[in-house]
């Protein structure tokens, strides 16, 4: 019974992530893909905690482990270099570029 | 024993079932939303409950054991990270200049086109 | 010093769950791999209250577990306005005002916002929050006044 349940519930998660596919070639925005992006890495790390105890081996879950991690630093540094167009940028240079362009909008 | 056993698979299945509702809700509001900002919602309610409630179902399938600190250490490392996300992708959107639709949001009828708003 | 201890204590168990060995000899590699983080820890000077919030757990779980219950109900909220059949919605940006002494507090309720669906903070003011919200049902100002007390008083520890 309890199989049933997790092979529905990958099954499900598998549907959401391609729902999330298609936002991602679709969205008008470049922060609509990302959003949907981040939004398809939270969904493969549950897709993967469900399997990982489908097919009875722990080791899955030290991936979605790592997955989720890397998953939020990459949503992080797609956003900073789209806005500064350059990772290598400290937070004190940050700010003064904030101060220098007049950024309030 | 047994009876409790079986609880615990019912709990399990009831929490598993709520969390992949919600997921899929947000993955069809994630679809169906007209702009940026209100896409941000859907996504956020796939996010955090959707995402804790899966965790919770299958930390009782793990029972007692170190597989249910491993799993609630992933729930939690999501219950702080996607809401750091999802401000992250929201204050960019708004630093760069996107303006977020604030007018009333309604499908026009085909009958009185004229007073509803058309967006 | 108590914040050394109990971030000791807090990687230690991290460690010990993210292994799972229980020999000793690889037990010292936890307890070294340990050391190092907190002499790192020291180093860099960032040992203080934001860096180990696990002191305040008895006021910060009952605050969570409060946020949960509110996070349920506007989830449904959400869930009903994205699936209804004619999406009828009114998204709306408001300025939240922000009571809070220190910035840990400023960081929690932010995040509760956040966390919360239909509210979403889009902007870091001095004194408020930039709250983009998905309906006018989701603006009443009681509401953000009252998570804003609650985790003032969940991190801070008093009622001002």
């Amino acid at each position: 019974m309890m199989e049933w349940a997790n092979l529905g519930a990958v099954l499900a998660m598998a549907l959401a992530m391609a729902i999330m596919l298609g936002r991602l070639f679709a969205g008008p925005s470049l922060y609509d893909r990302v959003l949907a992006a981040n939004s398809f890495g939270t969904k493969t790390v549950l897709l993967l905690l469900i399997f990982s105890l489908l097919v009875g081996r722990a080791d899955g879950v030290d991936i979605a482990l790592l997955y989720a991690l890397i998953n939020f630093i990459a949503t992080i540094a797609i956003l900073k270099f789209f806005r500064f167009r350059s990772l290598e940028i400290s937070l004190a240079q940050m700010s003064l570029r904030r101060a220098i362009d007049g950024d309030d909008d | 024993m047994d009876i409790l056993l079986l609880i615990r698979d019912i709990a399990s299945i009831a929490l598993l079932a709520v969390g992949v509702l919600f997921v899929l809700a947000g993955a069809i509001g994630v679809i169906r939303l007209p702009d940026f900002y209100t896409r941000i919602h859907a996504a956020g309610v796939t996010d955090t409950l959707g995402a804790e409630l899966i965790v919770f179902a299958l930390m009782l399938q793990a029972g007692f054991t170190l597989l249910a600190a491993k799993l609630l250490l992933v729930g939690f490392i999501l219950f702080l990270t996607s809401p750091t996300a999802t401000h992250a992708v929201a204050n960019a959107a708004h630093r760069a200049g996107l303006n977020p639709l604030l007018s009333r949001h309604q499908p026009p009828h085909p009958r009185d086109t004229e007073t509803g708003e058309k967006s | 010093m108590i914040y050394g201890v109990s971030l000791s204590l807090v990687l230690a168990v991290m460690w010990w769950v993210l292994s799972g060995y229980d020999k000793i000899t690889l037990l010292a590699f936890g307890v070294i791999s340990v050391v190092i983080a907190i002499v790192l820890v020291l180093r860099m000077r960032i040992l203080d209250r934001e860096t180990v919030p696990f002191l305040r757990l008895h006021t910060l779980i009952p605050y969570y577990i409060w946020l949960g219950g509110e996070m349920a109900k506007a989830s449904m909220a959400v869930v009903k306005a994205a699936l209804k059949p004619e999406i009828d919605i009114t998204p709306r940006l408001v300025r939240v005002p922000v009571k809070a002494d220190t910035d840990l507090a400023r960081c929690v309720f932010a995040n509760s916002i956040t966390l919360t669906p239909g509210t979403v903070t889009v902007e870091i003011e001095e004194d408020a929050y930039l709250v983009h919200a998905l309906d006018t049902s989701f603006t009443a100002p009681e509401g953000f006044a009252e998570m804003n007390l609650y985790a003032a008083r969940a991190t801070d520890g008093d009622t001002s």
